[in-house]
């Protein structure tokens, strides 16, 4: 049984912040990652990062992933494991993960869950198909293994990710014949949407997809333009000639943890579906178990940097580490949660957590 | 269409040693420690296997090894995620029959 004071699952912006943290206030952390890297989603962000400049805004997410591994190693009091899965948390608080293929238990006195969101799917004939992938995978594949998903992409949801990633198909020499959002509006930044306007890609708002094509694997795909109340408009269907078509409509916490731990848990769309109650200071209803990052709720990394260093600091002064100095550390990170949450880009996700932590912020 | 990516404007691509490996008898390359499944996909395969019950094709999808749509058979051993298994010079990667069987 291997012993530690605080247990980090997930090695992304929000879990190697918190493990930074805590080490920071004088606890000794563990920290695994399921991955054979740290950086979770940032490793495949090859794009400039928006935020202010205490979450390394105008960087690359890859660029950033780096500089927050670095950053442990300054702290010896951090043990890293990677490629190491985490499989349960379980009733007397042991934890078990598989180490070198082999079954391990660990005994934390505080955990912090870390895990970061999964890409939601979407129902329509044939979605099943090879071919069909999401951006996630598309991203992975590309920026990771540099292997091309195939020739010509149509791309689903223009939200962030959307269109994020049509840029990086386009920047890797694929065609991407039309990005495709339900809504009457497009979700993302209006930056990131010129620069694939520019490139001659048409974003048609207020249209889905009705099926895909194709017996072994996609050859195509059938989309229908969406009235004022997300109906389809018969007679407006189009054909599409691609053998890709990448989902990108959006991400849902990766809880599967926290519900086996027996947390309580809220379904509160605008944080992406199921999401942990806690209190301001990340402790979910089970004594103990801290959440950060996009498991307790889609935002974005600047918000999964800061939500972990507080729930670092948060588990390290519960064990009794970092005096007054810790106080005004946790002050100070709240401070910065509230201004990245603040203005009209903070709307969706301030009123989802009004819903999940009511108005003074105390455990639903 | 050459689906390895050799220039890229921002990311540069350390792989490891070309190995072979075969898939269904067939002999194919890619590089060492790389994901079965980009192997696969760089050499053109995108069907994985079938579903159990209505034998529909499948591909990956996840790619992190969340959602078990690429199960294969590894060297013997059944349902192995190749979205995440690391190929390795020699492997014999074969598509999965069904729930595939333990030895
Ligand atoms: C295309 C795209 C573009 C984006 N652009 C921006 C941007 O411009 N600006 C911005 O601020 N944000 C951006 N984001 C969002 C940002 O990447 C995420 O909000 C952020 O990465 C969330 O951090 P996290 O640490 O909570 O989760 P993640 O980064 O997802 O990390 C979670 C980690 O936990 C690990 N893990 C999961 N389960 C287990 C387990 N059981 N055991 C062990 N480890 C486990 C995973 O492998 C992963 O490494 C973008 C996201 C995408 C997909
Ligand atoms: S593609 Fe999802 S587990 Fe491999």
């Amino acid at each position: 049984m291997t012993q530690t004071e605080i247990l980090v699952i997930g090695g992304g912006p929000a879990g190697l912040r918190a493990a930074a943290a805590a080490a920071e206030l004088g606890a000794q952390v563990l920290l695994i990652e399921e991955m054979d890297w740290l950086g979770g989603q940032l490793v495949k962000q090859t794009h400039k990062f928006f935020g202010s400049k205490e979450q390394y805004a105008s960087r690359r997410g890859i660029d950033i992933a780096r500089v927050l591994a670095e950053e442990l190693d300054n702290h010896d009091r951090v043990t890293v494991w990677t490629g190491a899965p985490v499989l349960g948390i379980y009733e007397d608080g042991v934890v078990t993960a598989q180490k070198d293929n082999r079954h391990v238990k660990i005994r934390p006195r505080r955990i912090i869950v870390a895990t970061g969101a999964a890409e939601k799917v979407l129902p329509f004939p044939n979605n099943d198909l090879p071919g069909i992938y999401g951006a996630g995978a598309v991203q992975t594949l590309m920026n990771l293994h540099g292997v091309l998903p195939g020739r010509r992409v149509l791309m689903v949801g223009a939200g962030n990710i959307g269109l994020i990633v049509s840029y990086q198909l386009l920047q890797a020499g694929v065609e991407v014949a039309a990005v495709i959002e339900g809504a009457p509006r497009i979700g993302g930044y209006l930056v990131h949407a010129s620069k694939i306007r520019r490139a001659g890609v048409p974003i048609l708002t207020r249209y889905t997809i009705k099926e895909a094509l194709g017996r072994d694997m996609v050859t195509g795909a059938v989309i229908q333009q969406l009235d004022d109340h997300w109906q389809p408009v018969p007679g407006t269907e189009q054909t599409l000639e691609v053998d890709v078509i990448c989902l990108a409509v959006g991400l849902t916490p990766l809880a599967d943890l926290l519900w086996q731990a027996g947390c309580e848990m809220r379904f509160i769309p605008e944080l992406g579906g199921h999401v942990p109650c806690r209190n301001h200071l990340l402790e979910t209803t089970r004594p103990g178990i801290y959440v950060a990052g996009d498991v307790s709720g889609v935002e974005e990394a600047s918000a999964a940097m800061v939500e972990g260093r507080l729930a670092g600091l948060a588990a390290a002064r519960s064990l009794g580490y970092g005096g007054p100095e810790a106080e005004s550390c946790i002050e100070n990170a709240l401070e910065q949660l509230h201004g990245l949450r603040s203005g009209p880009a903070g709307d969706k996700i301030r009123s989802g957590l009004k819903k999940l932590l009511g108005e003074e912020g105390a455990v639903c | 269409m050459e689906m390895r990516i050799t220039e890229h404007p921002i990311v540069q691509f350390n792989r490891g040693l070309k190995v072979k490996f075969t898939f269904d008898g067939r002999e194919l390359e890619g590089y060492e420690g790389e994901p079965i499944a980009a192997a696969l996909h760089a050499a053109g395969v995108k069907i994985l296997g079938h579903s159990p019950r209505h034998h529909r094709p499948r591909g990956f999808y996840c790619a992190i090894g969340n959602c078990s749509s690429c199960l294969m058979v590894v060297n013997g051993e059944p349902n192995v995620r190749v979205c995440v298994e690391k190929l390795q010079e020699g492997m014999i990667v074969e598509t999965q029959q069904g729930k595939g069987v333990i030895k």
